[in-house]
């Protein structure tokens, strides 16, 4: 079993859905906010029930689920505004969801009918990186060039803005990584990076990235590190919030791992029951994040039936949309990929399409 | 004789090697308990332990840097890259350090590292998981590239590249895992650095290695059909290359076609068919045409079919090569 975090695990809902202080962070929201993360919870879920299950119905080519990860996702993406940046992983899918990503543009990549389709720089959230750790350096840029924008540290605040990367406690092990805490130090860049430590990188367990907690890993290249209990979606919420705006401000980059498990497989190739045992799961079901919130919400006298019944009727919706849309997702024409390649396209490169064209109409002669 | 996937026949190859020579180890992502994505290393952690079968962190730079170190110790690394597009982080320590040490050190070190990259697609996968990257390390001095295309190869290729003093880069065709061939453990293997005429023939010669080797192979079933006597040589080996192999299939056909799923442009088929027309101008009756992959990244997978050679474009240009 991974370590339990200690006092240095930021925490303002404990599992049983009670309000708790911290001396550092406070959430400042309402309970009509809370409930907002609720239901983004639970679609977020949703959207990954159905696509882990298409997975298998082989109509999405692989999968790698978010199962028991929507509070880090759902919480650090709340505390995002524009002219924010959003560089995820490739498991983010709650965090797109938030930021109003369309699934379908998610699922359609999976499904290998598309490279990644949605508008990174409309929606302000960046593509998806399958290459491991890679994306943390793109932040970091793009947080280079946001100071250079004057989007930091405005008489303001609302004119400020900064990048956050998400990644994974494997990453963390990837040069890039540790050359994007270097590079954001050097420049104090207005980045945050947003670690979801979910114990398990496929089969390896933490200790093997890591022999002390993820987030002193940090400090030694000038980043502060905060862990925060990453199944709290209130305490992921204002951690974030306080790291986002220490970046905005001009004050430098943040390191925040979020201390959070992968309930389900690394993706729908991989089969954890060669690798970890049922009773460490059973032990992080028991932290469940939509549970916790549901707890504190109805302590609260906060969640009426009429709230549940839309949100569920709402998740169905969604699931319905996706299982349609997914099987009605147009197949990709490969002559059209020639022109993405190259921003001016090589004539030897236009050769090969038309000369693919014509092989292809060869079939069509022959057929008639 | 034993009937084995390719998959298996590496475990046996990799097992035999563990147990031949103590200073053999493995590296690489989950490739103990879980026995690697692809099940290659599968239980060889149990029965050779932690100091010979070792879980890396995630890093190829790492796993690549470290091997070195390692071989500099008198150790015979054998690491796993998980898949072929996340080879680059180690590239530097492939390109700048495992290639040249030897060369650096004035011809005192050997570096006996082998890299296994799975590579090619045809497997429905995500970005990166279905690249062909020989052509960067058959440009590599000092390296040594090799592809096995079948069971029986795979168990010996990859004990020989153990055996060897130089690095060698050991691409494995992912999508020919679980293909299964007959496996002689007891035959006396090919040389590694030797290619292997695998149907012979005397209109045309197809050259292949690693994942188009069977489909060239059905591709001169289909060509027999229609009267057309085509030779298939699997080249195993990308680096050395074996010119004697080829030169003496071309001379004979007179025509020649390389095929590889690698995009087109300084790919491995330019190689052989620079070779071929400095050597065997005078004996070709056509040029020598290339069946690969097209000039942009790996396409998504739902059309990767349209992007890999496929027995009909290699029959296509079978015919153009006759009609020329």
């Amino acid at each position: 079993m991974s370590e339990t975090p200690g006092a240095d695990f930021v925490q303002l809902l404990t599992p049983d859905g009670r309000r708790i202080d911290n001396c550092d962070y406070r959430f400042d929201g309402d309970d009509a906010e809370v409930r907002e993360y609720l239901r983004q919870m639970v679609l977020a879920r949703r959207l990954d029930a159905e696509a882990t299950a298409l997975q298998r119905k082989g109509e999405l080519g692989l999968w790698p689920p978010s199962l028991g990860q929507e509070a880090a996702q759902i919480g650090s993406a709340a505390a995002t505004r524009a002219p924010d940046e959003i560089v995820p992983s490739y498991r983010e899918h709650g965090v797109l969801l938030s930021a109003d990503v369309d699934p379908l543009d998610v699922l359609k990549t999976f499904r290998g009918t598309s490279m990644v389709d949605w508008d990174s720089r409309a929606t302000r959230v960046h593509l998806y990186s399958f290459v491991i750790g890679t994306q943390t350096l793109h932040a970091v840029g793009m947080a280079m060039g946001m100071q250079r924008d004057g989007l930091v540290g405005n008489p303001d605040p609302a004119d400020d803005g900064a990048a956050i990367v998400y990644f994974g406690d494997g990453a963390t092990s990837q040069g890039d990584v540790s050359e994007a805490f270097v590079f954001a130090a050097s420049y104090k860049a207005p980045v945050v990076f947003f670690c979801q430590n979910n114990q398990w990188a496929i089969s390896e367990p933490i200790e093997v990235q890591s022999r002390i907690p993820l987030y002193r890993r940090s400090a030694g290249f000038g980043v502060p590190g905060v862990r925060v209990d990453g199944n709290d979606v209130l305490a992921v919420k204002a951690v974030t919030d306080a790291a986002l705006a220490r970046a905005r401000r001009g004050d430098g980059p943040t390191f925040v791992e979020a201390f959070t498990y992968r309930m389900g497989a690394h993706t729908t190739s991989d089969d954890p029951t060669k690798y970890r045992g049922r009773d460490e799961e059973e032990k992080w079901r028991r932290r469940d994040p939509i549970a916790r919130v549901r707890a504190y919400l109805t302590a609260q006298g906060a969640l009426d039936q009429s709230f549940e019944d839309a949100l569920a009727a709402e998740a169905d919706a969604l699931a319905e949309r996706i299982r349609t849309e997914v099987l009605e997702l147009p197949e990709p024409a490969f002559e059209d990929l020639f022109a993405n390649a190259y921003a001016d396209t090589p004539a030897a490169v236009e050769a090969q399409r038309e000369a693919y064209l014509a092989y292809e109409a060869s079939f069509e002669e022959t057929d008639a | 004789m034993t009937t084995l996937t390719m998959a298996k026949a590496l475990n046996a190859g990799l097992r035999r090697a563990l147990e031949a020579d103590p200073k053999v180890l493995l590296a690489g992502e989950d490739i103990g308990k879980l026995g690697g994505v692809f099940r290659i290393t599968e239980g060889l952690q149990a029965d050779f332990g932690r100091d010979r079968v070792v879980d890396s962190p995630l890093a190829e730079a790492g796993i690549i840097g470290t091997a070195v170190g390692l071989a500099l110790r008198g150790y015979r690394p054998v690491v796993e890259i998980q898949f072929d597009g996340f080879v680059w982080p180690g590239f530097d320590q492939i390109t700048s350090q495992l290639s040249r040490l030897r060369f650096r050190s004035m011809g005192r070190l050997t570096l006996p590292v082998v890299v296994r990259i799975p590579y090619g697609g045809g497997i429905g996968a995500i970005e990166h998981h279905s690249e062909s990257p020989e052509s960067y390390f058959a440009h590599t001095p000092g390296l040594k590239v090799v592809t096995c295309s079948n069971p029986l190869d795979a168990y010996w290729m990859i004990q020989q590249a153990i055996s060897s003093d130089d690095p060698v880069i050991f691409l494995e065709p992912k999508r020919r895992y679980h293909e299964k061939g007959e496996v002689d453990t007891g035959a006396e293997p090919l040389p590694l650095h030797q290619a292997r005429i695998v149907k012979s023939g005397s209109d045309a010669t197809l050259l292949a290695y690693g994942p188009m080797v069977r489909t060239c192979v059905e591709a001169a079933l289909v060509a027999a059909e229609e009267g057309r006597d085509l030779e298939v040589i699997d080249l195993r080996s990308l680096s050395p290359l074996d010119d004697a192999a080829i030169v003496e299939s071309v001379r004979r056909t007179g025509r020649a076609i390389v095929v590889h799923e690698a995009s087109r442009s300084g790919g491995l088929g330019a190689e052989v068919a620079a070779r071929i027309q400095e050597t065997c101008f005078y004996d070709l009756e056509a040029p020598v045409l290339r069946v690969t992959g097209y000039d942009i990244p790996y396409p998504p997978a739902h059309v990767e079919g349209k992007f890999l050679p496929d027995l009909d474009r290699v029959l296509d240009a079978v015919d153009r090569s006759l009609a020329a």
